[in-house]
């Protein structure tokens, strides 16, 4: 596809400036874990305080740099794969949201006025313009997902007999989660964070604010998720050299992300008051169920492989594992390394989720460091590599220009897998433990002079400290590979073409091609599952809370 | 679909079903069971230790930035302990080493668990959330003894 100047401009843009944000958190990622070893032992590192750090580490990472990313891949793919533009007008208007709302809450976070990390708790209390940064990111993404809208019944009703592409699908499936589960974290931070920490009102409900951000926080995940999903189903089988084994389970799977994704969010919150214990039981269930979409994409994408693998040459039971492009370098067949690598880390992430939303066995894992163990498997496994490997394609192709060192393309994610297996092992294998997440071990925990000295945490931390370590170096690569493109010759034209596979399997299943219905269904099971958790933590809080600052245990008014 | 994917499917839905049935047996035919909402109980403003009978205690704990009350308690081994939980200020983690208790500490709000200590030893209480800048100090610890031993030491 010809991309003409405005459109280039606006993804370039919208990839690279969380790109750079990211350098900072990646930075601090890998001071988490040398001080959680103990091997720093202070509360803060040229100029950085470790939690303050910490909440850049989460905001960045996991807020901006995942919506910039979705929103960009969306702003490429709509016009690639339905042929058509939307309004350009709308689309700048929504990263100038975005952008702003970026500004802000990067401004609160290193002058040290929103210590209060990514989940920002009340009545832990950050700078005002802190929340008015993330709404502003969040409503910038729904602009943009607007955007698409009339684009997509246009192209809907030019093309009544053809289905939707899988990558319009995914794409719509994540931008669908995303909007209905950010009106709960929106009324949070506007009808509750914003007038509170402005002194329009007295106190805050910690409880019903917890429980509105887990009922946006864990679809969050699953936002994420999606974005990678999209890139498994539409693209992975034709990289590996086949085709997409079902249609159907593709289509499948996507809507029951949109049932499945929102009434889950208690799952965060086992051990919390004031949610009956029956209620956090259907959370659970219906968490369970997320688990049959996730095993049949584990299926459809193996078969992909194997029909991929058979297809290249391979034979036997598992002749077709070798015939896969696991090293090659060429055209854009080193994405599969990426796709691959990230495939083979949520393996692991998944089967720890399972575990951990486990009801009562969450008791024995819950805030410890196991937590962050699986859920890098997740977010910075599968959802990582296919974002950074897409954005190094994207930038790749709008700029027309080589990416240098190429052979170390393949290098970055394998790299990657084996450092964050390290990683992920030394913090669940700590959390059985009892290690805590969230915490500057160095300053007590991993100290050998403080009377609260845990030498059993010891080996795991540096563990995790080593696998941290090889995480940095593979993110150094592929930062050098990234901004090192702009001084490289250019080779391209600056056309964008992405591999989109064929399905093998096309069956025509008309349940799976209309979005509404599932929309009605999955409204219908949130009022389900959060009506009677909301009167159950409005009928046992007595209360609300005035703020505090992190710095301080008397309360600011 | 084909019969390979009708099998992956059928495989997923029983495994999910048996996990999902193991652990409403746990929760309900073990007894192990995750906290829930008191609605009954306002939050208490001072903590105490109260001696039920014998060997049955109550423990009502405030967590507050950066220390736990009761610091320190001491209880006979063989005690079940019903540990009432609040917060003064915002909200904290209560986590027992090597005891599968694990708490929120809500303002404003009653959290409750209760809890069986069968072997003697030193156990830690540690804040595994994130309170602000003294968090990695924030601790306790309940010891379990033996009382004929003491007894006989005298």
């Amino acid at each position: 596809m010809k991309v003409d100047r405005g459109l280039r401009w606006l993804v370039l843009l919208e990839l690279l400036i969380p790109a750079a944000l990211l350098t900072l958190g990646i930075y601090h990622g890998l001071m988490q874990v040398l001080y959680r070893a103990g091997w720093i032992r202070a509360s803060e590192f040229w100029g950085l305080e470790y939690y303050q750090g910490l909440t850049l580490h989460g905001v960045v990472n996991a807020l901006v740099f995942t919506t910039f990313f979705a929103v960009a891949f969306g702003n490429i793919l709509v016009p690639y794969l339905l042929k058509m533009r939307y309004n350009m007008k709308v689309a700048w208007f929504s990263f100038a949201l975005m952008l702003t709302g970026t500004l802000f809450a990067s401004w609160a976070i290193l002058s040290r006025k929103a210590s209060v990390l990514y989940t920002f708790y009340p009545p832990l209390k950050a700078h005002p313009l802190f929340y008015i940064g993330l709404a502003l990111v969040v409503i910038g993404s729904w602009v943009a997902f607007f955007n698409w809208i009339p684009v997509y019944l246009r192209w809907r009703r030019e093309n009544p007999d053809k289905k939707t592409p899988i990558g319009i699908v995914g794409l719509f499936v994540q931008f669908i989660v995303w909007t209905i589960a950010s009106v709960a974290v929106a009324y949070e931070i506007v009808f509750m964070l914003i007038p509170w920490s402005m002194g329009w009102v007295e106190t805050v409900n910690a409880e019903l604010a917890r429980t509105l951000f887990w009922m946006f926080g864990h679809p969050l995940v699953y936002f994420w998720l999606l974005g990678a999903y999209i890139m498994y189903y539409a693209m992975l089988p034709k990289v590996a050299g086949g085709k997409l084994y079902s249609d159907f389970a593709a289509r499948l799977v996507f809507m029951l992300f949109i049932l499945f994704s929102m009434p889950v969010g208690v799952h965060h919150q086992f051990t919390d008051p004031s949610i009956g214990h029956n209620w956090k039981l259907l959370h659970t269930f219906f968490t369970y169920l997320v688990f049959i979409p996730s095993f049949l994409t584990a299926f459809t994408l193996a078969a992909s492989l194997e029909y991929a693998g058979r297809k290249n040459g391979g034979n036997g039971l598992f002749g077709w594992w070798l015939r896969l492009p696991w090293f090659r370098t060429d055209g854009n067949k080193w994405l599969f390394s990426y796709f691959i690598a990230g495939l083979f880390i949520f393996i692991f992430g998944g089967i720890s989720g399972l575990v951990q939303a486990s009801y009562s066995v969450n008791l024995l894992v819950h805030n410890t460091s196991w937590v962050p163990g699986h859920f890098h498997m997740t977010v910075a496994g599968p959802v990582f590599l296919a974002f950074t490997g897409m954005m190094l394609y994207i930038v790749h192709r709008l700029t027309g220009r080589e990416i240098p060192f190429r052979r170390f393309t393949v290098l970055v994610p394998y790299m990657w897998m084996i450092g964050i297996a390290l990683f992920s092992w030394g913090l669940m294998r700590g959390g059985l433990h009892g290690e805590p997440r969230r915490t500057n071990l160095g300053l007590s925990y991993l100290n050998p002079d403080s009377p609260l000295y845990m030498p059993d945490w010891k080996l795991y931390t540096a563990i995790t400290a080593v696998g941290g370590i090889i995480m940095f170096t593979a993110m150094l690569i592929y930062f050098i590979q990234l901004f090192g493109m702009f001084f490289s010759k250019k080779t391209g034209d600056g056309t964008i073409e992405f591999p989109i596979a064929e399905p093998y399997h096309d069956e025509n299943v008309p349940w799976v091609l209309n979005f509404r219905p599932w929309i009605i269904v999955l409204l219908i099971i949130v009022a389900i599952a959060y009506t009677p958790v909301i009167i159950d933590v409005m009928q046992s809080t007595f209360g609300g809370s005035p703020p505090y600052s992190p710095e301080n245990p008397i309360p600011l008014r | 679909m084909d019969r390979a994917e009708r099998i992956a499917l059928t495989l997923a839905g029983i495994l999910t079903t048996t996990a999902f049935l193991g652990i409403v047996f746990a929760a309900y035919g073990m007894g192990v069971m995750v906290p829930t909402s008191i609605k009954d109980m306002k939050p208490f403003e001072r903590d105490t230790v109260i001696q039920i009978s014998d060997r049955h205690y109550e423990i009502h704990y405030i967590a507050r930035m950066w220390t736990f009350f009761p610091q320190e308690v001491k209880i006979p081994v063989g005690s079940t302990v019903d540990i009432y939980l609040t917060s003064k200020d915002i909200i904290h983690g209560f986590n027992i080493h090597e005891k599968a208790v694990n708490l929120m500490a809500i303002p404003n709000a009653v959290n409750h668990v209760r809890v069986t200590f069968d072997r003697e030893g030193e156990y830690r209480i540690v804040c595994h959330e994130y309170c602000g800048i003294g968090h990695q100090m924030m601790s306790a610890k309940i010891v379990v003894y033996n009382p004929e031993v003491e007894d006989e030491g005298g």
